[in-house]
This record gives C-alpha cells, structure tokens and sequence, in this order.
C-alpha cells in the first residue's frame, strides 16, 4: 500500500499532480466547443504555428519565448479564422495551407541558427517540468477561461449551430467567432511547453470527443468531458510513475481507451 | 387586410455581391404587419441570400427601415426572429432542445442546469408550438415538422417586429406542414411582420397576402393574384408551380 503512494514524497510529483488537475480541465472545457463546432483540425494546425512562434522570438534573442509565440498565434488564429469566413474556398484546404505554413516556416527559422534539436522538448514537452509561477500561471488561465465561459458560451455555441439565427438575435457574430480562436490559441501556446506540439491536440479534444459519445445534453457534456479528462490525466500520471515512462503520452493514451469505450457505449 | 398596421418594413435596393458575382440586385419591397409576404422563385434565385442580408449575416448595400403606422423610422433595434434553412447540428450532437432555446433565448449558460423557472417559461412558450414535448429531445435527432415548430417557438422568443422563415416547408411530412400553416395563422394575427420563402405555390396563392417573384431581381411583385397571371410568373414556372 505504502508503495502505491511512494510518488507523494516528490515534489515533481505533487506539482505534476496540480498540473494536471488544472491543465487538464482547461483543455477539456475548451474541448467540448472545438470538438462540437468541428474546429478540431483548426486548433491543430494553431499547435503546429507554434514552431514559428518559437522561432520569431529566438531571432528576436528574447529570454522567455511564450509571449511572442502567444502573440504570433493569435494572429495566426485570426487570419486563419477570416480566410476560412471568407467562403471562397474550403475551410479545410485552407487550415491544411496555414498548418504546413506553420511547421515549415517554424523549422527554416529554427534550422538557420543551427540546432535544431534543441527545440525537441517543443514536440514533445514534459509535464514534470512546471514550476510553482507556472502553476499560478495556470490558475489564472483556467480561472480567465472559466469567467469567459460563463459569459460567452451561448455566443459561441449559437454562432456555431447557425450565424444567420445568431445575427437575427442580435449577438455579435464577429466578437464570439473571434474571442474563440483566441482563446483557444492563448491556452494551446501557453499549454504546449508542457504537453508538446504533437499531443496538444489529442488532449483538447479526446476528453470531448469521449464525452460526446454518451453525453445527452450541453450540462452532461461539460460534466462528462471534464470527469474524463481529470480521470485520465491523474491515472496516465501515475502510471508514467509507476512504468517509468512518458506522462503526456500516457495521458494521452488513457484518454484513447475512454474515448474507444465510451465509443461502444454510444447513443443509438 | 388583418394586422394592426402599427409596422412597415421597407428593404430600399438590397443588392448582395460575393466574389464579384452579384447575387441579389436592387431588391426593393415594403411589407406590413399582420400580413404574409412570400418570396418565390426558381432555386439559386437567391431568395435565402436576400433573407440573410436582411438578418444582416451577408455584407449587402441598401437598408432595411421599419416604420410605424405613422411613417417615422423606429427609434430602436427591430427584433427579428429566423427560421433558417438548416442548422450546423448534427445528429450525434450532444445539444438538446432546451439548450438549443436556453443558447438563443436567455443570458443562462446554456452548459449550466437550466433554473427552473427558465425552464417553466421555455416550456410554456413552447406549448404554443406544441413543442414542449420536445425540449429534452436530442436536437440533431428531430424530423423535419419537430424542427419546425421548435425553429418558430426560438424565432418568436423575444416576441420579434419581423418574423422570416427560410423556406419552412421543405422536408416537413403533410400532417406538419398543416400544422406549421396553422401556427402561422396564428402569428399573423400578433402584430409582426411575416417574410416567407415558400415552394409551396398552392399555400402562397390560397394564404399569402402579398408575393415577390424573385430570380437576382424583382419580376413581379403584388397580390396572389397580380403576381400569379404576370407573364414573369408563367415564364418562371411553365407548369404553373404543379408537379
């Protein structure tokens, strides 16, 4: 017994279990529109922009690269967002377009001064890495997240399921479409250093995608997504401590086998 | 003519351009409270193009000016209810009725547990739809006459000045189809204006009280009867309007 809970004793560990209790949801919440509005290959190719991110701000020769690649994705986000509005061409071409842009774009900067490899953790990331300010970082994200979610989901959600019946009720179309991809381009580059650009995504939407197999309205949805996020991201922890492996991944794979079974439970 | 005449509204020369194409032009027509006014035409006449503009969803020129029995321009926002052609739900979307209604017509997050009273006040709206029924329904999951009545009970919540349905008798079975005529009988008598875009040139003829015949222009507009005898409308449905 005593050995199951020897990871208390490790600072990394208790911080790592905060982490998760707190990134985990945040990206779970975030999840339940980007999964439900069909954006989930938006919000990849947002994750793939971060490369660039990295590279303007280490040509730059800033310290702490988070904020130009925060800044650059919002951008990013935006034009991304306004191209896809534009309805000239397809919405998936173009995001395909703008994702390639962004690893390629990221991975010419960064190969100029010579080491890449120095930027695999950005593929990868560490969940045992946080540090206490990057906790309180996280707090006020989920907090800003939440506050934002209380105020602006009947916008996003009914932008999304029609704009015509939106704008006919008077909310501002071009606001709610915005502020989404923001904030889901704020928390992805803020997230990112610690689940790594190639699991960003799984973990935004996995927990929504599972959830949306058995969930029966809007409020068992959000229950659902963040239960199964917390659940798989406390038990994919602990069992990269016990099997001395990967946290992220790990997650990321109990995750999987929620979605796979929840798939079998499915709504008929 | 019923209605209270306490509304007009006036679309002054709509045109709606997209990728240089033009899609609607210089569409002028007054419509008055009270009373049905059907838009038809051929499909891709732009007849849903038109609606959206006037919801203000699609960049267009012109205005839409709504004016009292008076003729003085409204000094506030008019309230528009739509019922659209289609939504972006699908049927594996988690979203109900009621968090459909709760998303569109109240400041409650629509995530959250509804509150009761809110859910008294939806369901008592939505009685006058005979939708009630419907509100714990999976909204990806209605038939085409439940989609309906719950688009209307959504529509007409706040009560809105100008009522717009995006051809609502499409994929609708007989029985709801006569049942959302009735609703419409209904709503005409309560002092909002009502644009319609119908395929259904019987109804148009037998229940409308003013038609515009549209394909990117105006061909004709007027009474039923004015539009039907045009020569417009003989060109533009050679049958006309059977089979």
């Amino acid at each position: 017994m005593a050995a199951l809970f020897s990871w208390w004793q490790y600072d990394f560990m208790r911080t790592a279990l905060w982490a998760v209790l707190l990134l985990v949801p945040l990206l779970s919440l975030l999840g339940t529109l980007v999964v439900n509005n069909r954006m989930s290959f938006f919000s990849d190719a947002l994750g793939h922009s971060a490369l660039t991110g990295v590279a303007i701000g280490v040509l730059l020769g800033v310290g702490d690269t988070r904020p130009v690649m925060v800044a650059f994705a919002v951008v990013f986000a935006l034009l991304m967002n306004r191209i896809r509005r534009s309805r000239l061409t397809s919405t998936d071409t173009v995001i395909g377009v703008f994702s390639s842009v962004g690893v390629a774009l990221g991975l010419t900067l960064l190969s100029r001064e010579g080491n890449l490899s120095n930027y695999q953790s950005l593929l990868v990331g560490d969940l045992l890495s946080l540090s206490a300010e990057d906790l309180w970082l996280l707090v006020t994200a989920l907090a800003v997240t939440a506050v934002v979610w209380l105020l602006c989901f009947n916008g996003f959600h009914g932008v999304a399921v029609s704009p015509a019946v939106a704008r006919s009720k008077g909310l501002p179309l071009w606001l709610f479409d915005n502020l989404f991809v923001v904030l889901v381009a704020v928390v992805v580059m803020l997230s990112i250093r610690w689940v790594g650009l190639l699991l960003i995504n799984a973990m935004l939407i996995l927990p929504a995608a599972a959830a949306r197999n058995v969930a029966r309205s809007l409020k068992s949805y959000h229950l659902l997504s963040l239960t199964f996020g917390v659940f798989a991201g406390v038990l994919g922890l602990l069992l990269s401590y016990f099997n001395g492996v990967a946290t992220g991944p790990t997650i990321i794979l109990v995750l999987a086998a929620v979605f796979f079974g929840t798939f079998l439970l499915r709504k008929k | 003519m019923s209605g209270c005449g306490l509304h007009c509204m006036k679309i002054n020369h709509i045109t709606v351009t997209t990728g240089g194409q033009t899609l609607v032009e210089d569409v002028s027509l007054h419509a008055h409270c009270g009373e049905i006014t059907a838009v038809i035409g051929r499909n891709g006449a732009g007849k849903s193009t038109l609606f959206k503009a006037i919801v203000g969803d699609l960049p267009h020129s012109g205005e839409v000016l709504f004016t009292g029995h008076d003729g003085v321009p409204a000094n506030r926002r008019p309230r528009i209810g739509y019922v659209p052609q289609t939504l972006n739900i699908d049927p594996g979307s988690p979203a109900t009725v009621l968090d459909l209604a709760v998303t569109y017509t109240s400041r409650w997050p629509a995530f959250l547990p509804t509150p009761r009273r809110l859910r008294r006040e939806l369901a008592a709206h939505f009685a006058k739809f005979q939708a009630e029924g419907l509100l714990d329904k999976p909204a990806g999951r209605l038939s085409g006459g439940e989609w309906q009545r719950v688009l209307l009970a959504i529509a007409t919540r706040p009560h809105p000045d100008l009522l717009i349905l995006d051809e609502p008798l499409s994929g609708v079975d007989e029985a709801g189809l006569q049942q959302v005529y009735a609703l419409l009988e209904q709503l005409r008598q309560q002092d909002m204006v009502i644009l319609l875009i119908s395929h259904d040139l019987r109804y148009v003829r037998d229940h409308a009280d003013r038609v515009v015949l549209l394909d990117q222009k105006v061909l004709a507009k007027g009474t039923p009867a004015d539009v039907f005898s045009s020569p417009a409308f003989a060109q533009a449905f050679p049958t006309g309007g059977e089979g």
